[in-house]
């Protein structure tokens, strides 16, 4: 008897502190962890351990941000200050990649909505399509122009522009997808900053 | 005494509650017309829906599904809509600035059922789908229209092009 009560409390308490956990994680902030898998000249897809999502594995894509931060790096980032401030150009943000739902990226803010962008004039599919071939790739080159960032939506870019895919490959995303800033590096010890 | 309890009870219970809500699913109303005739067929009479958050979270939907998602718009704002395409599925649109569009990868092509008088894909493109938040399984209230919520699609507005793959191979 004693022990199924010892049991019961127990459980009652790692339940509560999970929950509080969750919480905590989920609206005032949370730690996350750029890492590695292999280390090679290639750019390698980097999981990204973010306690939020129940201790999962996520992928996180290559060394996008190098100058700035590095993989093994701990972040402490918060999700509080949406509230009351808007997203400036300059913020380094985790979201959720735009073209894998199951994949956090960490990039740098460059234009919020109503700032002009240069940007790749998108391929209309009609271009696929059509009949002739020649009209086909006359359409399919890429052409560079300004263009104003929609609202609700901002334009990411990560610091290592060459190694790296933003916006400017998949164009800006949506405000929504932007789960929370990062406030400074918290690991290694000696490169404790905030960004 | 009672005061004390009360606080401690009430430290214990939120975050409780928050998770339940956060990963089981919650209740919640929908507004406006855009969802006529499967949810609030009738103007004044609002239905409650239940909003599956349990299984979301790896994105696992199929065309044909409500679900809620974050607008691309307003980040405040939250829409409910159905699925019509998924990843790499060519959609024909209804008003959207091409004919067809190739729905991108981790993207899905939402609509309201009321064509026409519903804020969709139509008007604002693909939507990525880390903005979905949840997906809608049944009405709860009023009681006379409880039901469970079908995933169907009307012939018409199914996908020109189905894609084979729609899972992602990232992992």
């Amino acid at each position: 008897m004693k022990v199924l009560s010892r049991l019961g409390s127990l459980v009652r308490y790692t339940v509560a502190y999970a929950a509080i956990t969750h919480c905590t994680f989920e609206y005032i902030g949370d730690f996350v962890l750029l890492h590695t898998i292999a280390s090679s000249s290639q750019p390698k897809p980097v999981p990204c351990v973010s306690f939020t999502q129940h201790l999962s594995l996520h992928l996180c894509k290559g060394p996008s941000m190098e100058p700035t931060l590095y993989s093994d790096n701990v972040l402490l980032t918060e999700r509080l200050s949406k509230h009351w401030r808007t997203y400036q150009p300059g913020d380094i943000v985790i979201a959720v990649s735009p073209i894998n739902a199951g994949q956090f990226i960490c990039k740098r803010i460059v234009a919020v909505s109503g700032d002009q962008v240069l940007t790749q004039k998108p391929i209309p599919i009609e271009a696929e399509y059509s009949g002739s071939k020649e009209g086909a790739a006359d359409k399919k080159k890429p052409v560079m122009i300004k263009d104003y960032v929609p609202r609700g939506y901002v334009w990411i870019e990560g610091d290592n522009k060459g190694n790296s895919s933003d916006s400017r490959y998949y164009g800006p995303i949506p405000v929504g997808l932007i789960r929370s800033r990062v406030l400074c590096r918290i690991w290694p010890i000696s490169e404790v900053t905030g960004l | 005494m009672a005061f004390r309890f009360f606080g401690k009870s009430l430290l214990y219970a939120l975050p409780l509650g928050v998770t339940f809500l956060d990963c089981v699913g919650y209740v919640a109303r929908v507004d406006g017309i855009s969802m006529q005739p499967a949810l609030n067929p009738v103007p004044d009479e609002k239905d409650y829906v239940f909003l599956l958050r349990w299984g979301t979270h790896n994105s696992q939907v199929e065309r044909g599904d409500i679900i809620s998602l974050i607008s691309p718009k307003d980040p405040a704002q939250k829409i409910i809509k159905r699925v019509v395409g998924l990843q790499g599925d060519v959609v024909s649109t209804l008003g959207y600035k091409h004919e067809i569009v190739r729905v991108p990868e981790g993207h899905c092509w939402v609509e309201g059922d009321h064509t026409g008088h519903s804020m969709d894909s139509n008007t604002f493109g693909p939507v990525a789908l880390g903005l979905m938040s949840a997906r809608a399984v049944a009405i709860v209230w009023p009681p006379e229209r409880w039901r469970k919520l079908e995933n169907e699609l009307p012939r018409r507005r199914r996908p020109i092009q189905a894609s084979k793959n729609t899972s992602n191979y990232y992992n």
